[in-house]
């Protein structure tokens, strides 16, 4: 039974890391950016929680808006000042960009909150949970944040299929020059998706905010998680990136039942081995480049 | 009929004096041992260390087209096999540090083959994701310490001083090694195969480049020259912590540090490995804000300046120092024109990665 209770556990961390890794997967949809710098904005978007939950004494769940807003203004103004240019400088500079912007993130936070670990308190929701059996128990907190993932990934995958806005995104991702032809202006476009991508790491950085404490150094490592989702998950495909998440989520939980320090070890060793044995991801979209 | 007179023009006027140059730079820098504090030799073998692993991560990116955000990896595995092979097997420490250069290529061959089934952006996220698992195995496995790190211990019999400038004679030699190394590795058959590359994959491969050959060759050195600084680098602290050895800050220093000198050319990252060095001198006492600065100043110089410090310089005042192409000459003139002004990439793409 605590096999069944791990999966379920593993499934629902999952979620967690399918909401962080959708902004990724739908920004390397639409213009192929690898963005370096997500985990650092999660701390970003987990830290202007903290200043605006601390003063106003509010649930931190509340911030979520304001959060969002603030770095989806962010995200425009980083894509059209910055990572518009280093798109039109060729494959390499974004990835220089980001990276540097990683740093530049992560040590900024360093300097304004110290190096100490901060936590966001949601109160009771933390620990409430659905007892199943004496060895079973689903948390609300975990399953309310897998539902938000779902309700985000079902969000953007409408807003791409169905929207006149969501068609011109997939008509860049086509093919870019084309769509310009056509009148669709992708520097403006590009910025949009930053917006929204950056919009959902807002909900994301709060939530593992709420889950566990953070510091300033740990943006790298849940980059890594997230990248893994999206790989494993197949390029390009939002719902793989939720079943990539999973999977990563349940090694993660098996891991660690194994041995403490194993956790995480299993995530990137499944990691590797879909790359051994299926690099293109489980779910791949055609890729071309 | 007689052919017209052609010759081959490696070196350029600049590279004539540049050579000698480098030549007393070296010397005077292996006399310091003779007049320099142990102090300034500590601080030189960290700028020395440095200045080789950027040497390495430029040939790997900057002419492979490998843009790897895990040579940590090799930093790590150099430290911990350094500590494996003066500690558990009695080798005498200085001899290791080769053999831990060896035994990091040899641990690269395997993981280029996994790390090459991805792509540019995902590339280097796979890298980085490797040199994580090496660091959660060392970490994992009791034999090498775990997690809290090893100690270089057998050193200790050997007296401060001869050790002290053992080290800095190692370190100087591993960063003129790398820098020599790729200077006549570039200048070789292998070397133009390679540049070919950086300029144009598939044209490469279409002239009969083994494409897939030339950049194992290029990932596997550059795993040696990491691996290598690496055991250099825990040889100078004597502590190695895997968090730290392990740690994505080496590969934030050697990516800025070439970005901000110059990719894809070899006096870039000297250049940028000085800037580094000055940069947290003098501002050390403002906590991290060196590296806030460092990480910008890259950001924008990737975007806006991609040839780097030394691509701004040579277009004011061309000189090529290292001069890697070959210049086609005729009885009165040479082609291209000018002996100076180095396009190691053509104009427009230098130091980027195309993607096929």
């Amino acid at each position: 039974m605590a096999w069944v209770n791990d999966i379920i556990q593993g499934i629902l961390l999952g979620g967690l890391y399918a909401l962080f890794a959708a902004g990724l997967s739908l920004i390397f949809g639409v213009m192929r950016l690898v963005n370096l710098a997500h985990g650092d904005l999660s701390l970003l978007a987990a830290y202007a929680a903290l200043v605006i939950v601390g003063p106003l004494d509010i649930n931190p769940f509340l911030s979520i808006l304001a959060v969002m807003l603030l770095l989806a203004v962010f995200g425009y103004v980083l894509q059209r000042g910055l990572l518009n240019h280093a798109l039109d400088a060729g494959p390499l500079p974004p990835i220089l960009a980001t990276f540097g912007l990683s740093v530049v993130i992560q040590n900024l936070l360093l300097e304004g909150f110290s190096a100490d670990s901060k936590g966001l308190d949601a109160g009771r929701i933390e620990h409430q949970a659905i007892t199943l059996s004496d060895q079973l128990a689903i948390g609300w907190f975990p399953l309310i944040t897998t539902l938000t993932a779902v309700v985000v990934l079902l969000g953007l995958s409408l807003f791409l299929g169905r929207t006149r806005m969501g068609r011109a995104f997939r008509a860049t991702s086509d093919n870019q020059q084309a769509a310009q032809l056509m009148g669709i202006d992708n520097r403006y476009l590009y910025g949009l998706a930053m917006a929204i991508s950056l919009a959902t790491v807002a909900i994301a950085g709060v939530f593992i905010g709420i889950r566990t404490t953070f510091s300033p150094s740990v943006g790298p490592a849940r980059l890594i998680f997230a990248y893994e989702s999206v790989i494993m998950g197949g390029l390009g495909s939002l719902w793989g990136t939720l079943v990539g998440g999973m999977l990563l989520g349940v090694a993660q939980t098996l891991g660690s039942h194994l041995s403490p320090g194993w956790g995480v070890l299993a995530g990137n060793l499944l990691f590797l081995a879909v790359l051994a044995f299926r690099p293109q991801g489980l779910f791949a979209k055609q890729v071309h480049e | 009929m007689s052919r017209p007179a052609v010759r081959v023009e490696r070196h350029t006027r600049a590279s004539r004096t540049a050579l000698p140059a480098a030549a007393v730079v070296v010397a005077i820098a292996a006399s310091v041992p003779l007049w320099g504090s142990s102090n300034l030799m500590k601080t030189a073998v960290s700028f020395l260390t440095l200045l080789a692993l950027a040497q390495m991560w430029n040939l790997l990116a900057g002419y492979g087209g490998l843009l790897s955000v895990g040579q940590q990896a090799y930093v790590g595995l150099g430290a911990y096999a350094l500590w494996a092979l003066s500690e558990r097997a009695g080798i005498n420490p200085f001899l290791a540090v080769p053999l831990a250069g060896l035994i990091a290529a040899i641990i690269a061959v395997p993981t280029a083959a996994l790390a090459f089934r991805l792509r540019g952006g995902y590339f280097a996220v796979g890298t980085w994701v490797i040199a994580e698992v090496y660091r959660l195995l060392v970490i994992n496995i009791s034999w090498l310490g775990g997690g809290s790190g090893v100690s270089i211990t057998s050193v200790g019999r050997v007296d401060r001083g001869t050790r002290e400038v053992v080290v800095y004679l190692l370190a100087l030699a591993v960063a003129t090694g790398a820098i020599a190394f790729a200077y006549v590795l570039l200048r070789s058959r292998r070397g133009l195969a390679l540049t070919a590359i950086r300029d144009d994959e598939t044209g490469a491969e279409s002239l009969g480049v083994n494409v897939f050959r030339s950049k194992l060759w290029v990932y596997i050195i550059s795993a040696f020259g990491c691996g290598v600084a690496g055991a250099v680098i825990y040889l100078n602290l004597l502590r190695i912590q895997p968090d730290a050895a392990f740690g994505l800050q080496w590969s934030a220093l050697m990516i800025f540090t070439v970005v901000i000198g110059g990719i894809g050319t070899l006096e870039g990252p000297i250049i940028g490995t000085v800037i580094f060095f000055t940069l947290q001198q003098v501002l050390s006492d403002y906590g991290t804000w060196y590296l806030i600065l460092f990480g910008a100043v890259a950001a924008l110089i990737a975007v806006w300046a991609k040839r780097g410090i030394w691509g701004l310089l040579v277009r004011r005042w061309p000189v090529d120092l290292f001069p890697v192409r070959r210049r086609l000459c005729l009885e009165t003139a040479c082609f291209p024109e000018d002996d100076s002004a180095p396009s190691p990439a053509g104009d427009a793409e230098a130091g980027t990665i195309r993607q096929t």
